[in-house]
C-alpha cells in the first residue's frame, strides 16, 4: 500500500500519463454526473416541496378536496402507506428470516434444494413489480378472496374478500420484498464468527438453542437492516398496488384489512397525471413527493447506518 | 411423538439428533419446519408463473373470441328480471363490486346502452374477426379505414384491436434508450470506484448510489414528467413533450444503481493479485484497470447489463408517467410511446374480469415475466460462473 500514491507514474512514458489522467478523469466525471443527477432530483424536490409542507399538510386531508391548495393534506396517504408496510413486515420477516436460517445454518451449500432456492430468490427479485400486481389480482383477490367469500359469506352478493384490499396489497408486497429480507439476513448470518456457534454447541446447546439464543440475537442488526430495506423498497412501490388495494380517493381511513386505502406513492401518480390543472396543484404534488422521499430516505439511511455499524463491529471482531 | 425404530444406525434425516447429548425429536421437527418454510420462495415463483399463465392461457390456446360481431346477441331490456343476478352481471360485463353498488335503474340503463351498442355494431368487414387470435396479435392487418396493413393496439373501440407489436417495440425503445444512457455512466463509475478512486471517496459514492436506488420509481416518473420532459424538450426541440427518450432517460436513472452495483461487485471480486501483477510490470493504474481487471470481469459486466435490461423492461411507473402512452409503431425515440408495463397498469383496472382484454393484458404480463426471468437466470448464471472462476484462479 505504500506504493499507493505513486501508481499514476507507473506508466513511465508521458503519453501513458496523459491517458491515465484522461481515463481517470472521464470515469471520475461519470461518477460525479450520477451523483449530480441525484442531487438535482433531491434539491428540486426539496426546493419546491418545502414551502408546501406544514403541520396541516401532514395531519389533515380526509374530507378536504385533494386538488385544492391549502385544503389538501396527505394524512390518509401516510396512514395507508404505513399500514400496508407494517402489515407486510409481519408477513415477510418471519418467512424471510426462516429461509435465510435454513440456507445458512442447515442446508448443504451444494445440495440441489439449496441451489434451487437461491435461484428462485434471485428470480423473485427480478420479477417486474407490475407482474406482482397481476399475481396479487389473480391469486390473492380472485383465487383466495373469491373462495373466502364463498365460504364465509355465501349469501352476500357483495364481495368482501374478493376485491382489492389492504390485506392483499400487503401480501403482494411481502412476496415482492421477500428476497430483500433473505439476502440481508443471510449476510448478517455469514458475518457471525463460526466460533460463536461452536462455543455454544460445545457447551451442550442444541442446534436450535444455538440459533435461537446465540445466532439470532447476534444477527439482529442485520435482520433489522433487511426489514428496513424491505420497508423502504415497499413504501415507494406503486405498480403492485394499482390492482390490489390503492384507492384513488376515500372519504375515510381504512378500518379493516378488507378496506382499500389511499397511498402516498399512488397519490403522487394521481396528482401528476390526473390533476385538473397541474400548474395550480404543483405545490401539493411537490409536497407529497417530498413526504414520500423523506419517508423512504429516513428508512434507507437507518438501514445504511445500522449496516455500517454492524460491518465495523464485525471487522473489529474478526 | 413416536420414536422411530432404526436400531442399526439412523437414517440421514435424523442426523440432527446426534448433535445433542441425547435424541431430540423437537430438533428434528424444527429443522423440517424451517426447511418447509424455506421452500416458500420456490413455491412463490411457481405460483406467480401459474397464476399469470392461468389467465393468459386461453389466449395462448386460441380459446378466446373477441369478435365485435358476437355482441349482436343483446337482450331486450324486459328480460332483465328473468336473468339471475350473476348472469346479468356477466352479461353487463361488470365487476362484482360495480354490480353490487348499482341500483335497478342504473342496471336498466346499462341494458339499454348495451342494446343500443348492439344495434350500432358496425357493418364492418372486421366485425366478425376474432382479434385475439395469434394472427392479429402479432401480424399486421388492414383494418377498415386504414389504407395499408398496420400494427394497431386499440382495445377500447368497436373493433378490439389487440396487436401487441407496438407495445413490444415501445418497451424495447425505452429500454434501449435507458441502457444507452445508463450503461456507460454506471460502468465508468463502477470502474472508477472499484479501481481508481481513493478509498475515502468510495465511502461517499456508494451510499450516494444506494440513495439513488432508494428513490421510488414513482418519484423518478414524476421527475421525468414534470422536470425532465420540459428540460429535454427545450434542449432537443422535438415535438412531443412526453416520449420514449424522456422515459428512457428517467428509466436510466432507475437502472444506474442496478448496473453499477453488479459491475462494481464483479470488478472488486477480481483478485488484487491481478492488478498488483500488472502494476509490478510497470503499467499505470488505468492500464491495470482497463487492460487487466476489466477483461477479467467482463462476464460480470455483461451480467450487469442483462440485469439492467431486465429492470428497464419491467419498470412500470416511470414509463407510465413519462412516455406519453400513445401506442404508435414507430422507430423514432422522440414519438410518444406505450410500453407493455404501462399498458397493463393503465388498462387492467377497466377490463372485465375474465374478458378478452383482461386475458391479453395477462398475456403481456406473462411475456414480461418470461423475459425478465430469462434475463435474470442468464445474469445469475454468468455471475456465479465468474465468481467460481475467479476464486479458483486465486
Amino acid at each position: 500500500m505504500t506504493l499507493h500514491g505513486r501508481w499514476e507514474v507507473g506508466g513511465g512514458s508521458r503519453r501513458g500519463a496523459a491517458w491515465s489522467v484522461l481515463f481517470t478523469g472521464a470515469t471520475g466525471l461519470a461518477t460525479a454526473l450520477i451523483l449530480a443527477m441525484l442531487a438535482v432530483i433531491l434539491v428540486n424536490v426539496a426546493w419546491h416541496g418545502w414551502p408546501a409542507l406544514s403541520w396541516r399538510f401532514v395531519t389533515a386531508g380526509t374530507e378536504a378536496d385533494m386538488f385544492e391548495v391549502g385544503k389538501a393534506g396527505v394524512f390518509p396517504m401516510i396512514f395507508g402507506t404505513t399500514a400496508r408496510v407494517i402489515l407486510m413486515t409481519l408477513f415477510v420477516i418471519p418467512v424471510g428470516v426462516t429461509t435465510a436460517i435454513y440456507l445458512h445454518e442447515y442446508a448443504h451449500t451444494t445440495s440441489v434444494l439449496t441451489r434451487v432456492i437461491r435461484t428462485a430468490v434471485a428470480n423473485l427479485a427480478g420479477v417486474p413489480s407490475i407482474v406482482f400486481g397481476l399475481f396479487g389480482l389473480g391469486f390473492f383477490i380472485h383465487f383466495l378472496g373469491d373462495r373466502l367469500d364463498l365460504v364465509l359469506h355465501p349469501d352476500n352478493p357483495k364481495p368482501i374478500w374478493g376485491k382489492p384490499a389492504l390485506l392483499w396489497a400487503s401480501l403482494t408486497l411481502a412476496v415482492m420484498t421477500l428476497p430483500v429480507v433473505i439476502v440481508a439476513t443471510e449476510e448478517a448470518l455469514r458475518g457471525l464468527s463460526p466460533g460463536l456457534r461452536e462455543a455454544s454447541l460445545a457447551l451442550g446447546a442444541t442446534k436450535l438453542q444455538t440459533i435461537w439464543q446465540i445466532v439470532l440475537p447476534n444477527a439482529l442488526p442485520g435482520i433489522l437492516t433487511g426489514g428496513i430495506l424491505a420497508v423502504s423498497r415497499a413504501a415507494g412501490e406503486v405498480a403492485p398496488l394499482l390492482f390490489t388495494g390503492a384507492a384513488y380517493y376515500m372519504a375515510e381511513l381504512p378500518r379493516s384489512l378488507t378496506d382499500q386505502f389511499m397511498d402516498l406513492g399512488y397519490h403522487v401518480f394521481v396528482l401528476s397525471t390526473q390533476s385538473p390543472n397541474l400548474e395550480q396543484t404543483r405545490p401539493i404534488l411537490y409536497g407529497t413527493v417530498l413526504v414520500l422521499l423523506l419517508l423512504t430516505f429516513a428508512l434507507n439511511a437507518t438501514a445504511i447506518l445500522v449496516r455500517a455499524r454492524m460491518r465495523r463491529r464485525q471487522r473489529a471482531a474478526g | 411423538m413416536a420414536e422411530p425404530s432404526h436400531p442399526g444406525g439412523r437414517r440421514p434425516g435424523w442426523q440432527a439428533l446426534d448433535r445433542g447429548q441425547r435424541a431430540r425429536p423437537w430438533e428434528w421437527v424444527a429443522e423440517q419446519a424451517i426447511r418447509v418454510v424455506s421452500v416458500t420462495a420456490i413455491v412463490l415463483v411457481f405460483l406467480i408463473f401459474v397464476f399469470v399463465m392461468r389467465e393468459a392461457l386461453p389466449v395462448l390456446l386460441g380459446r378466446v373470441n373477441s369478435a365485435a360481431a358476437q355482441e349482436r346477441r343483446a337482450l331486450p331490456v324486459e328480460q332483465m328480471d328473468r336473468l339471475d343476478p350473476e348472469e346479468l352481471r356477466q352479461y353487463l360485463e361488470l365487476s362484482r363490486k360495480e354490480f353490487a353498488e348499482m341500483d335497478r335503474d342504473t342496471l336498466r340503463l346499462l341494458m339499454e346502452v348495451k342494446l343500443e351498442a348492439a344495434e350500432e355494431v358496425p357493418e364492418d368487414k372486421d366485425a366478425p374477426l376474432n382479434t385475439a387470435a395469434w394472427r392479429y396479435l402479432l401480424g399486421p392487418h388492414q383494418w377498415t379505414g386504414y389504407d395499408r396493413p398496420a400494427y394497431i393496439w386499440q382495445p377500447v373501440s368497436s373493433i378490439h384491436k389487440y396487436n401487441i407489436v407496438p407495445l413490444i417495440v415501445g418497451s424495447l425503445k425505452t429500454s434501449v434508450v435507458a441502457l444507452l444512457f445508463a450503461v456507460p455512466l454506471a460502468l465508468a463509475a463502477a470502474l472508477y470506484v472499484s479501481q481508481l478512486a481513493p478509498p475515502r471517496l468510495k465511502e461517499w459514492v456508494k451510499p450516494g448510489i444506494e440513495l439513488l436506488a432508494g428513490i421510488p420509481s414513482v418519484v423518478l416518473g414524476f421527475f421525468g414528467l414534470v422536470v425532465l420532459a420540459t428540460f429535454l424538450q427545450q434542449v432537443c426541440g422535438y415535438a412531443s413533450r412526453l416520449n420514449a427518450f424522456v422515459a428512457g432517460i428517467a428509466l436510466g436513472l432507475a437502472c444506474i444503481p442496478v448496473i453499477f452495483s453488479i459491475a462494481e461487485d464483479a470488478l472488486t471480486s477480481v483478485p488484487r493479485s491481478f492488478s498488483e501483477a500488472a502494476l509490478a510490470l510497470g503499467s499505470s493504474r488505468w492500464q491495470a484497470a482497463w487492460q487487466v481487471v476489466l477483461p477479467a470481469a467482463v462476464p460480470g459486466v455483461f451480467a450487469a447489463i442483462v440485469l439492467g435490461f431486465g429492470r428497464a423492461v419491467g419498470e412500470t411507473m416511470v414509463v407510465l408517467m413519462a412516455s406519453g402512452n400513445a401506442s404508435l409503431l414507430t422507430w423514432s425515440v422522440f414519438d410518444s410511446t406505450r410500453t407493455m408495463t404501462a399498458t397493463i397498469a393503465a388498462e387492467l383496472a377497466e377490463t372485465v374480469f375474465g374478458g378478452h382484454h383482461y386475458r391479453i393484458l395477462f398475456l403481456l404480463g406473462a411475456l414480461l415475466f418470461a423475459v425478465t426471468f430469462l434475463s435474470n437466470l442468464l445474469g445469475e448464471l454468468v455471475i456465479q460462473r465468474l465468481k467460481r472462476r475467479l476464486e479458483g484462479g486465486r
